[in-house]
């Protein structure tokens, strides 16, 4: 049954036809699945589930049970729904050192950590592309800081963060030579001049303010996954390594020869006391920091230019590198910190290694004769604590329960296995459709699992959903994880490619959510405080539109005086002080997004008219009963036109001279 | 009760529902609170304030001008100071046809009310409006209320 199994989840991969479909799926939930995932209308769910949005760029917050989407959060594409990155306001966070960047990959999400649970303070998130950290605040569900990483390419094993999240950790997927006038180099130098270089970003307790504390440079080898080691494993982090054939061209055949390639474990205690001891090297970089201020309602983006490298050839006991079979992504850390689970995508084997061995074999020396590029490399035996045998085809990414199993899913048989921590058994498995990549349990990272649900991130949908055209939905499928069998409950489609996703019991955050933003407190530089502040204001070629919302109607409604050539920003303040009460914002022609203002905020609209006449605008966001009625227009005449600035709302009017 | 008052603004009808239902309450366990309308006190409102923690005297000017300066940004985009209707009803005379603790109540908790008050929701139909809850602070609401009375010609 396995071996059919696995057939037919390889031929899924091919995406083929229908009748790939394996036997049985119809079958495989029970009779009271749908009872587990109802949450009937008015009701919440019970967990919050935060998704990776894959090539969408953006983070996805689900509940659970349900499946339902509430809310796709955009970090590092723009969303001309939210006018994000279509505002003023916005526009600085998608700044890098290459300029506005409109979009990236974001795969892995990681909720910041107080002992080494999650806290619900906020998502740290990856841009893959160009590389960069972003921040969600989940009192806002908005990004509120997003942090360029230098000399990085492929930010792929990243963000991973630390048992309080002193750092959230970002690994380069392609290693490249560092930044600056020395990159300019042949390809095929990759084994002299390419290097890895893991970040390690602090986290202001309080703020949650990033700063790019100190990389570490290594050896050139693609970094995949990571984690942090808690509880016995406290003060180490392990990072999978593949490509450690340091070949640049045709991976595929070319980074797959080494029977085993590695997983790197760090002393990053030691690495932060290096630092603060002064041993890392200055060097000249170019990044950006952007930060969203809540009270000004704006992004600033400053360039950063040097960041403290720790090369750790030079010191040594700082990192050791473990072998591990064919090609390592997941590389996770059971919840007691004793275990690190090594998921080689290409192996048949999943290889767990013991904390408590790895630092006898450094202790002893238990070394390979030859050195990794100077960097010491334990003997396999003697790091690991056991193998589970045929756990399935391509182990991808394991979790843990809150009862002693892990969870491990299988890329190429396309299921997800459960199997015992200690005695490293087997105890179930369930077919999943298809191709998983990560999965989650809820807590699964953490030190006390929350356990319950499972849920499977799938590349492939292929037969599940009705048919779209060439592109498919990609996947999440819910599993019950509470008995001794998972039981599949319920399949729901993702935005983007689902990668990473963690979950977190609602209680933690849903009584924390900020509701408007508090007008008295607003200190944005073109804040209309009131009605009767609203105005219209020429400064050369620019038009300063100071304009309120309150339900339902715009102020000022009216304006004439726009010429052909003037530049118009609209500052839409919204005077609403109720929760769930924004105004939308739009004006007609103009190359931009909407503006969709919360209560209490304001928010810019650039506007460049393109021809003369009459041009509406109007609130796009479902306000009141009256809310067809919330409307204006502006007029625009040619260039050294006479008409002169005028404005106003009902029989009020103000002509400017 | 013949005196006609304050108005209303409808918001999305999800607010709409939710307020009919009593409102979201907070956990898991919500329950659809039903109460019944005969418990709503048309002379007082519902909210926390009642004639003994709501006490007016001599017209305290300097909280009037608070008052003004708090309307302008959170009320005057829909009240006039005269008794002309804008979005809502003009604010001229209100403090003689409303006790202070019953403005005191609708400006702090107008979803409650617009749903149980019979002449706010006859007042409902004619703006068609529900009056946004501008999540006033006490001492703001207060001074708002001074600000009234001041319109009204106290002194």
């Amino acid at each position: 049954m396995l071996r059919k199994k696995v057939t037919i989840g390889m031929l899924a991969l091919a995406a083929i036809a229908v009748s790939c479909k394996p036997k049985g799926a119809e079958n495989v939930v029970s009779g009271d699945a749908a009872s587990k995932v109802y949450v009937a209308p008015g009701k919440y769910d019970e967990i919050y589930n935060f998704v990776s949005g894959g090539f969408s760029g953006q983070l996805s917050v689900y509940g659970l049970p349900s499946g339902r989407l509430f809310r796709v959060i955009p970090v590092f594409s723009v969303d001309p729904e939210k006018g994000w990155g279509f505002s003023e306001e916005t526009k600085p966070m998608l700044n890098t050192s290459h300029g506005f960047v409109p979009w990236d990959d974001l795969h892995h999400v990681e909720m910041s950590m107080t002992d080494g649970m999650a806290d619900g303070k906020w998502v740290f998130v990856n841009a893959n592309n160009t590389p960069r950290l972003g921040r969600v605040d989940l009192k806002t569900f908005r990004t509120a800081e997003i942090i360029e990483l230098p000399n990085s390419a492929g930010n792929h094993s990243s963000p991973f963060g630390t048992e309080n999240s002193e750092y959230i950790v970002a690994g380069t997927r392609f290693s490249v030579p560092a930044d600056g006038d020395a990159s300019d180099v042949s390809i095929e130098t990759y084994k002299e001049n390419f290097k890895g270089h893991i970040s390690f970003v602090s986290v202001d307790k309080n703020s949650g303010e990033m700063d790019l504390a100190f990389q570490l440079k290594t050896p050139g080898v693609n970094f995949d996954l990571a984690r942090c080691g808690k509880g016995a494993s406290s003060g180490w982090f392990f990072f999978s390594c593949y490509n450690t054939e340091q070949a640049n061209t045709l991976l595929e055949v070319n980074a797959s020869k080494n029977d085993k390639d590695f997983i790197m474990a760090v002393n990053w205690k030691k690495a932060e006391e290096l630092v603060k001891a002064g041993k890392g090297k200055k060097e000249a970089v170019k990044y950006a920091h952007n930060k969203f201020n809540e009270e000004t309602h704006s992004a600033t983006s400053e360039i950063k230019t040097s960041v403290t490298v720790l090369d750790v050839a030079d010191h040594p006991g700082l990192v050791y590198f473990i072998p591990c079979p064919k090609s390592p992504h997941g590389c996770d850390v059971s919840p007691t910190g004793e275990y690190i689970v090594g998921s080689g995508k290409l192996a048949a084997l999943l290889p767990v290694f013991s904390f408590e061995k790895i630092q006898k074999a450094i202790a002893n020396k238990t070394f390979e004769k030859e050195s990794y590029a100077g960097i010491p490399v334990i003997k396999y035996e003697a790091a690991l604590y056991g193998e589970v045998e045929k756990p399935g085809l391509g182990p991808l990414h394991t979790e843990f329960d809150d009862k002693g199993f892990a969870y491990t899913s299988m890329f190429l048989s396309s299921e997800i296995v459960k199997w015992n921590i200690k005695e490293l058994k087997v105890v179930d498995r369930q077919p999943t459709f298809y191709s998983t990549g990560h999965l989650m349990v809820v807590g699964g990272n953490t030190k006390k699992p929350y356990g319950k649900y499972l849920v499977a991130y799938n590349k492939i949908t292929k037969d599940r959903y009705l048919p779209t055209g060439p592109e498919l939905c990609q996947s999440a499928q819910l599993f019950d994880i509470s008995g001794d069998k998972m039981e599949l409950l319920l399949d729901f489609p993702t935005i983007g490619e689902p990668h990473y996703a963690q979950g977190i019991p609602a209680s933690l955050i849903m009584d924390k959510q900020a509701k408007i933003y508090d007008i008295n407190k607003n200190k944005h530089a073109h804040f209309t405080n009131g009605e009767a502040n609203a105005k219209v204001v020429r400064k050369g070629n620019e038009v300063h539109v100071y304009l309120t919302t309150i339900r339902s109607h715009l102020a000022p409604d009216n304006i004439e005086g726009v010429q052909l050539g003037d530049v118009v920003y609209f500052h839409v303040t919204n005077l609403e002080q109720d929760w769930d009460l924004p105004h939308g914002f739009a004006v007609k022609g103009a190359d931009n997004g909407e503006l969709l203002v919360m209560p209490g905020e304001t928010t810019t609209l650039k506007w460049v008219p393109d021809r003369i006449g009459i041009f509406p605008m109007y609130c796009t966001d479902f306000c009141s009963a009256l809310h067809q009625e919330m409307t204006g227009y502006i007029r625009v005449s040619p260039k050294g036109s006479n008409v002169p600035i005028k404005y106003g709302l009902g029989d009020k009017f103000v002509t400017v001279n | 009760m013949k005196k006609k008052i304050i108005y209303f603004t409808i918001v999305g009808s999800a607010l709409l529902l939710g307020s009919c239902s009593g409102g979201p309450e907070k956990g898991n366990n919500q329950n659809i609170e039903k109460r019944e309308v005969s418990d709503y006190d048309p002379e007082r409102g519902e909210g926390k304030f009642d004639e003994n923690n709501v006490v007016v005297g001599a017209l305290d000017g300097a909280m009037a001008k608070k008052g003004q300066a708090i309307s302008e940004t959170k009320c005057m985009s829909c009240h006039k100071l005269s008794d002309e209707k804008l979005v809502g009803p003009g604010w001229k005379g209100v403090t003689d046809r409303r006790t202070p603790h019953w403005i005191m109540n609708f400006i702090t908790n107008p979803d409650a009310m617009i749903d149980k008050d019979p002449e706010v929701q006859a007042q409902l139909e004619l703006c068609l409006v529900r009056m946004p809850n501008q999540n006033l602070a006490d001492e703001e609401a207060r001074s708002i209320l001074e600000y009234m009375r001041e319109n009204d010609g106290v002194k």
